[in-house]
């Protein structure tokens, strides 16, 4: 079982750096849309690596069907979760409008 | 699919997340599930959800594979623009219309949308089936077409795994313009 041991470590290291990528691009981010990519592309596929390689590491079912919930429930709440935070400041002007190229909302609107 | 069939699939999912919770499968806990599940559907009602499509497994399973490849390039973008020096990067807001404009279509849309490359949704317009989409490190019209197209192709996968014969051909019979 020693291959699933270190597949298992690869996982848990991979998620970990997708994690801090995450974070570090939470401060450098210049607006807040742009900050939403990173709390949900590298966030969720670092949450879904570690949670592989929790389940190559525990290897029973009680622990891996917990698991895959933890998954499911990430993978489908964290786009609306940045949806509904993306919205709200891009209507309550919160964004940097002047690093937009183009901006097809703002003509929709002014519609 | 009508309203029943709907009722009687979310009670299925919502058992199967219960049994799921506890680990383990036994007769109790379908029972226990199926109670909660019902009580769940009863207390909280939801708009239904019209499915008029079938299932294609084939074209499930390419969805689903260019899915986990767009999330695992989406994140390595992002990781690789966060740890870059220098200026921040641009951005751009471009609203893409779809060619199948039901709710369910725009939903799943939307929310693969959100995990792969470089795409947010900011605002959707339900009566023209217009999503508005934040992408990262774009720098001019071009790269934003080339977006533009990528969005249509995401909703093609996904209408070719889950949408109905109507919808199969509206998808791949041409592609449309922006709004």
């Amino acid at each position: 079982m020693r291959a699933l041991d270190v597949a298992a470590s690869v996982c848990l290291i991979a998620g970990a750096a997708f994690s801090l990528a995450a974070g570090v691009a939470l401060i450098r981010f210049p607006d807040i849309l742009s900050r939403m990519h990173a709390a949900t592309k590298p966030q969720v596929l670092g949450l879904l690596l570690v949670l592989l390689g929790c389940g190559l590491r525990f290897r029973n079912t009680v622990d891996i069907t917990t698991l895959v919930l933890i998954g499911v429930f990430a993978l489908t709440t964290a786009p609306v979760a940045a949806h509904m935070i993306g919205r709200v400041a891009y209507r309550s002007g919160e964004h940097r409008a002047d690093l937009l190229v183009i901006d097809e909302l703002a003509d929709h609107q002014r519609r | 699919m009508t309203r029943r069939d709907n009722t009687i699939f979310a009670l299925l999912g919502l058992t199967l997340v219960w049994i799921l919770l506890w680990g383990t499968f036994s007769w109790a806990n379908l029972l226990g599930g199926l109670g909660v599940a019902a009580v769940v559907l009863i207390a909280f009602p939801l708009p239904p959800v019209v499915f008029g499509g079938r299932l294609r497994p084939v074209a499930l399973a390419r969805f689903v594979g260019w899915f986990a490849y767009d999330l695992v390039l989406a994140s390595v973008q992002v990781a690789a623009l966060a740890c870059r020096p220098g200026a921040p990067p641009h951005s751009a807001i471009i609203g893409v219309r779809l060619r199948v404009n039901t709710d369910l279509n725009l939903t799943l849309t939307a929310e693969a949308l959100s995990l792969v490359p470089g795409s947010l949704i900011l605002e959707v317009d339900r009566s023209l089936g217009v999503l508005y989409v934040h992408v990262l490190d774009v720098s001019d019209r071009a790269q934003a077409e080339r977006f533009r197209r990528d969005v249509l192709a995401l909703e093609r996968r996904i209408v070719e795994a889950v949408g109905s014969p109507s919808e199969f051909l509206l998808v791949n019979q041409s592609e449309s313009a922006g709004p």
